[in-house]
């Protein structure tokens, strides 16, 4: 089996029939043969009805969780035989995740919480640590809460904070787990729009877990699963059905 | 490794009454045991200090261990010597001065011959026995600290009086007799010989006070009708801790029983250690009590903190980053506490030093509780109240590190 290569890109993540069964006295399937692959500069909706697999299909594609059977490759590269460290090391230099909740520090202020990931890493230091942290904070609207604590801020200003922190390291995929989904509508709007402006930006990926299906409308590419398959995988420009239901 | 501490840090001050009463335990633990420690050490210190002033650092005596090999059975192997019959009197070290003369050449340090024997005082209708020891005073003076103990008269006078006597003032005391007056006593054999007081001494140590008299050597060997005789030498050291190796070689070149202090006190100086098993037990106690303290703060704060753990591992924190931020929390108390617990053990020394004790029983005199301040003991109660936070935070902080961040995520969306 070969990694699947289209207009000359390799893509960013590629999952090749990975299932994933939880052992449980019944043991329950969570998602099942996914093959999927995604892009540099995909900006990609997953939807699906409650308990369709969704969120647990982003766990296994952000290394977060393995699967019982297949693959996931990053970049190329196999990860079933990474250690967790290795997947660890994967995870700080070349995702980013947002969730539901913001999962910020609380003892943290905004400057401090972006710049967690990058003092782990270490690839931005000092002086450029910090600029970094301030720019993207900026970008995202935040210029004069940097020094607030998240209890200080609204739920959207959190998640916009949670996405600042997610690119701080500069990964080439964003991977969101209903992002808006505790938001109000204005809030949503906000954080969609940043992630519609991220994406395809220097070629970085974005998927993001939805149940808005209005939100996904207006993305690249939506991936449709039921009951742990994938149904439907769309593009918007040509609506083409690009893999089906094994 | 800042990040980790900063995380660590903020996970402490966040929990600030808790993390103050574990610090506060791992105080008392450390401060309590520094003081416990100086206090025993410095009584044993003191206790040791007066026994190897008050006795000879060697003393070789006219015993032998083992009995010299018959020179049958040293020639035949098949011979066997059995109901042999030790003679009964000991004959004495044989030639003491070119004993002494040969141990000159090597040991550092003084010598003091004498000869010991037991004879009964009889003074004013009571009789009381005695060990007396026949000695040179000025080698006497050489190799013991007599002469600060004495209370009444002196031990030179003994050079000046042949048949003085120096003894302990509570056997005075009980005899009913004073300084000048004169007593007799008999030895074994029925000898008896009149002693005139020219001293009284006080060490502190009944035993002596109320039963041991000093003589001139040449009166004792009239007494004991051992003429010419020693058995004992005394030896004091320059560096009293070399005083087992030097007792082995003087035993192993003259053959006879050489013992040093440490021999001597055996029984002593096991029992300090039985203490200080003891006291070390109990401080490990205290400590391991502060320990469940730590415990049960780090795995609080990683009952709390677990959505923060899972987005730190969803960042990319390895396991291992993750139990060290924990295990750091819990060495963090530990090394506050041991600060805390070190200033308060060295105040505790030093009011324990303070305290004054008024001692009667003889002269009276003012002393004070003796604290040996070693740094030994800081480390000791240091290092042991670290491992202990360390190993009661290393439990959670594995928890935590197993912790599945999907598992959390989970529940809380």
């Amino acid at each position: 089996m070969t990694a699947a290569v289209i207009n000359g890109k390799q893509p960013a993540i590629e999952a090749r029939n990975v299932t994933r069964i939880l052992p449980e006295t019944v043991p329950v399937t969570l998602v099942k043969d996914i093959d999927l692959a995604i892009f540099p500069g995909d900006f990609m909706a997953i939807t699906g009805p409650s308990g369709s697999g969704k969120s647990s299909l982003l766990y296994l594609l952000g290394l977060l969780d393995l699967p019982t059977t297949g693959e996931v490759f990053i970049n190329g590269r196999p990860t079933h035989d990474m250690d967790e460290a290795e997947r660890a090391a994967v995870r700080l230099g070349t995702l980013g995740f947002v969730f539901q909740f913001h999962f910020l520090l609380e003892e943290f202020t905004l400057l401090g919480n972006t710049m967690v990931p990058m003092r782990q890493l270490g690839r931005f230091k000092g002086a450029a640590m910090r600029e970094r942290a301030e720019y993207l904070l900026e970008a995202l609207g935040l210029a004069d809460h940097m020094h607030k604590r998240p209890d200080q801020l609204s739920g959207g200003q959190r998640q916009r904070v949670a996405v600042a922190r997610a690119l701080a390291n500069d990964p080439p995929v964003l991977l969101a787990d209903e992002p808006t989904g505790s938001l109000d509508s204005k809030s949503s709007e906000q954080v969609f729009q940043i992630l519609s402006d991220i994406a395809g930006r220097d070629d970085r990926a974005v998927v993001a877990v939805t149940h808005d299906l209005d939100m996904a409308e207006r993305m690249d590419r939506r991936v449709r699963l039921i009951d742990g398959r994938i149904v439907a995988d769309t593009v918007q420009t040509d609506t083409m059905q690009a893999a089906e239901p094994a | 490794m800042t990040l980790l501490f900063d995380i660590a840090w903020t996970h402490i001050r966040g929990r600030l009454r808790q993390t103050i009463v574990s610090i506060i335990g791992v105080m008392l633990g450390v401060g309590f045991s520094i003081a416990m420690a100086g206090l025993m050490q410095g009584s044993q210190d003191d206790f040791v200090a007066t026994l190897i002033d008050a006795l000879p650092h060697v003393l070789i005596t006219d015993e032998v261990r083992i009995p010299p090999r018959q020179p049958a059975t040293r020639i035949y192997d098949a011979v066997a010597i059995s109901g042999l019959q030790p003679r009964d009197d000991r004959r004495g070290i044989l030639n003491p001065t070119a004993v002494t003369a040969g141990l000159r050449v090597w040991v550092p340090g003084t010598f003091s011959a004498s000869l010991s024997g037991q004879g009964v005082i009889r003074y004013s209708g009571k009789e009381q026995g005695i060990a007396l020891t026949g000695i040179d005073p000025k080698a006497e003076l050489a190799v013991s600290s007599i002469e600060d103990d004495i209370r009444q008269g002196s031990f030179e006078a003994l050079t000046a009086t042949a048949n003085g006597i120096v003894i302990g003032d509570t056997l005075a005391d009980n005899l009913g007799a004073e300084l000048g007056d004169t007593f007799s006593v008999t030895s074994a054999s029925g000898v008896l010989k009149q002693f005139k007081i020219v001293g009284l001494f006080h060490t502190g140590i009944s035993v002596s006070d109320n039963g041991v008299g000093f003589v001139n050597l040449k009166s004792a060997q009239i007494l004991l009708e051992r003429p010419n005789a020693i058995n004992q030498i005394k030896v004091r050291l320059n560096d009293v801790n070399t005083a087992d190796i030097v007792a082995a070689r003087i035993e192993a070149e003259t053959g006879y029983k050489s013992v040093a202090w440490e021999e001597a006190n055996e029984g002593l100086l096991e029992a300090f250690k039985i203490r200080n098993t003891i006291m070390y037990t109990v401080v490990g106690a205290i400590l391991l009590v502060a320990g469940f303290g730590i415990f049960n703060i780090v795995s609080t704060i990683v009952h709390e903190k677990a959505r923060d753990i899972a987005i730190l591992k969803s960042l990319g924190f390895r396991q291992h980053t993750v139990m060290q931020i924990f295990v750091l929390e819990g060495l963090s108390i530990g090394v506050l506490g041991s600060l805390a617990g070190s200033v308060l053990g060295y105040s505790l020394c030093w009011l324990l030093a303070s305290i004054k004790f008024e001692i009667k029983g003889g002269p009276a005199e003012i002393t004070h509780l003796p604290i040996a301040y070693e740094p030994v003991h800081y480390a000791i109660a240091i290092a042991f109240a670290l491992a202990s936070a360390g190993i009661a935070a290393f439990m959670p902080a594995r928890a935590a590190a197993r912790l599945n961040p999907v598992d959390i995520i989970r529940g809380a969306t």
